[in-house]
């Protein structure tokens, strides 16, 4: 894993990807804490991290498409899977590297709050969690961009993949406000998330048969439930894309100097759950 | 020891290998021979747990490549079709790299690189880009790769392709070296390659094995395969009448027709299986002499191992390459006649022709 790691991270810093990445985020940051910490005079820092999340939109896909797609095309997997380490292991070696290069800029960071103490009060407290937050927020982002980087051998298909997914949900709490709350838009929604889940394991498992029988089960499920439950499905979806935003966990931190562990264990559970699919997908492309 | 057992890769509908079991032993130089998809390289792969297979097993030193990856890779150098490089990095780095991938110790990482950049002559290059080397030099770092640490067990897919005929020659004698310490298993589609260096080869067709012995063997496995030709001073209706006084059960078939020079006919005699008690040769000899029809040219040619891979990956196959290959030849001929023509030089050496159909690609 070491091995990998290293290398990795090498690779990062003598390409373009690594510097780019790091200097594109400090760049901005350093924009906004001019803007708001300076001259505003604005005391908490993390404000600045919010004007960051969209440029983390941008910049993420870019650190994460090659991760594996590129390992694919050049044929190198072939190195990395006959050496004796194991598919996990390959996995967390660059899932590392790709937070080390993401920890740098963060770590610029953490001198931002101690200079705006410097010049009067400051909220270090809020201002570290926040950064901590951030940084989390940042591993569940790369481990999305990693799966979605296993799933092709184009690292541009990975990085406009990865850019949808995440613009998903940057937008997702504007979404979640524009949608009905009764209980039949509720029920259409989820069969359209039912017909998505159905498209993506036919996707991933190339099984029709499979696939439809999940559809037909969940459409029944979703059916009956409608019929006997009727007020479960109120608002129903709007509730449950809230509850999955990534985004309304670190603004918790942002806005209103809220320490959300409930929000940070669900960052830790994505970067988990994104990493187990990566290592199945390249368990799974050596079986087909 | 690898073992290998009722393997089964399926790609959709199609089998690209199709029940394959043998066994490997050690300190051998193994060759896999066959055509183009004959299941060489997926087969490769398998052993080497880069792909899994629909079914069967994989035993490296007795362990099962699927439940115990680690220690099975462990004692394995692979060197892929296409070199896995990282064009990234300089050679020394890379050599570096893939030395803690397979868990050399540090204290011992020096010299293995350097050791396998002594074996595959690396030394002019080590602190270059590997994108900025030629075929050659890409296709011996992989060796180097696969060399790294001394594993027992080296597999490589392919080696030579791609190398000018030095560098052939330059990697044949490395693998030779190797065979003395290490079990070496390559695949190849050339034949001169495989019989030039292997003690033993396995030839797959169609993801089948469908020989498996060491060259000398698999040359005596053709019956019937030996064929002798003569150049008679007379006329070939009189070389007709002396051979079919002949009587023989040892002669499969023969062809009579003019030969180069003028006067002289050209005989070629298919020949049964061979008996140690007695030469067809001589017989031919005396009745010849006996008819004061001198013999200019008598030789004895017996069955090359192409022939046997020809007979074993498949009888109709066969046909149909040698169709194409005569086409091919007839094509070469009217292109080098135009040749001639536009050069207003003489007629193609027949000779010529002969050499280049020698070395010829299966």
């Amino acid at each position: 894993m070491t091995a990998i790691y290293k290398r990795e991270l090498k690779a990062y810093m003598t390409s373009m990807i690594g510097p780019l990445f790091i200097a594109a985020l400090t760049a901005i940051a350093g924009v906004y804490f001019v803007v708001y910490n300076l001259r505003i005079g604005y005391p908490y820092f993390s404000y600045v991290l919010g004007g960051l999340l969209f440029i983390f939109l941008l910049i993420v896909p870019v650190l994460t498409m090659r991760s594996l797609a590129d390992e694919r095309k050049s044929k190198t997997d072939q190195l990395l899977l006959t050496s004796p380490v194991s598919v996990g292991k390959i996995i967390m070696g660059k899932y590392f590297a790709m937070i080390t290069i993401m920890a740098i800029p963060v770590l610029i960071f953490c001198l931002c709050p101690l200079v705006i103490k410097t010049g009067g009060t400051a909220y270090l407290k809020a201002d570290y969690a926040s950064l901590f937050a951030f940084l989390l927020m940042g591993c569940a982002y790369i481990s999305i961009g990693m799966f979605i980087s296993s799933l092709t051998e184009s690292q541009i298909i990975a990085a406009v993949g990865t850019f949808g997914v995440l613009l998903f949900f940057y937008l997702l709490d504007g979404i979640v406000g524009m949608l009905g709350t009764t209980a039949l838009f509720s029920f259409v929604g989820f069969l359209g998330i039912l017909a998505i889940i159905c498209l993506i394991y036919y996707g991933m498992t190339k099984n029709w048969m499979a696939a439809l029988g999940v559809g037909i089960v969940g459409v029944i499920v979703l059916i009956l439930l409608y019929v006997f439950n009727n007020e479960m499905f109120e608002s129903a979806l709007p509730n449950l894309l809230s509850a999955i935003s990534i985004n309304a966990v670190i603004e918790a931190f942002i806005n209103d100097q809220v320490f959300d562990v409930t929000g940070l264990v669900y960052y830790i559970s994505i970067s988990f759950v994104f990493l187990f699919l990566s290592s199945q997908m390249i368990q799974k492309r050596r079986w087909s | 020891m690898i073992e290998v057992k009722n393997l089964v890769k399926k790609y959709g509908n199609h089998i690209a290998v199709d029940h394959l079991s043998f066994t490997v032993e050690d300190g051998q130089i193994y060759g896999f021979l066959g055509p183009n998809g004959a299941g060489k390289s997926t087969t490769m792969n398998i052993m080497t747990g880069y792909i899994g297979a629909t079914q069967g097993e994989v035993f490296i030193d007795g362990h099962n490549i699927l439940t115990e990856p680690e220690k099975a890779k462990q004692s394995i150098g692979y060197l892929p079709e296409i070199p896995p490089l990282y064009v990234d990095m300089t050679v020394l780095e890379y050599l570096n790299f893939a030395a803690e991938l397979k868990k050399i110790k540090a204290s011992e990482r020096k010299n293995a690189v350097e050791e396998a950049m002594n074996l595959t002559r690396l030394d002019d290059v080590k602190t270059r880009l590997i994108r900025n080397l030629s075929k050659g030099y890409k296709q011996r770092v992989g060796l180097a790769q696969a060399v790294l640490g001394m594993p027992d067990i080296i597999i490589l897919d392919e080696p030579t392709v791609g190398l000018d005929p030095i560098q052939i020659i330059e990697i044949r004698d490395l693998i030779k070296e190797l065979g003395k310490k290490h079990t070496v298993i390559l695949s190849s589609h050339i034949l001169s390659e495989v019989s030039a260096v292997c003690d033993h080869i396995m030839i797959i067709s169609h993801g089948k094995l469908v020989a498996s012995d060491t060259p000398e063997n698999l040359m005596q496995m053709m019956k019937g395969g030996h064929t002798l030709e003569m150049l008679i001073k007379a006329e070939p209706a009189r070389v007709k009448d002396i051979l079919n006084v002949y009587e023989t059960n040892n002669i499969v078939s023969q062809e009579i027709k003019n030969g180069e020079e003028e006067g002289t006919t050209a005989v070629t005699i298919t020949l049964g299986e061979e008996n140690p008690n007695y030469d067809v040769r001589e017989d031919l000899f005396y009745l010849f002499a006996e008819n004061k029809t001198p013999i200019i040219m008598m030789q004895l040619k017996k069955a090359s191992l192409e022939e046997v891979f020809m007979e074993l990956t498949g009888a109709e196959e066969t046909k149909q390459e040698k169709k194409s290959h005569r086409i091919g030849l007839f094509r070469k001929n009217i292109e080098k006649e135009a040749e001639s023509l536009v050069n207003g030089d003489s007629a193609p050496d027949p000779e010529e022709q002969e050499d280049e159909n020698n070395d010829s690609d299966l």
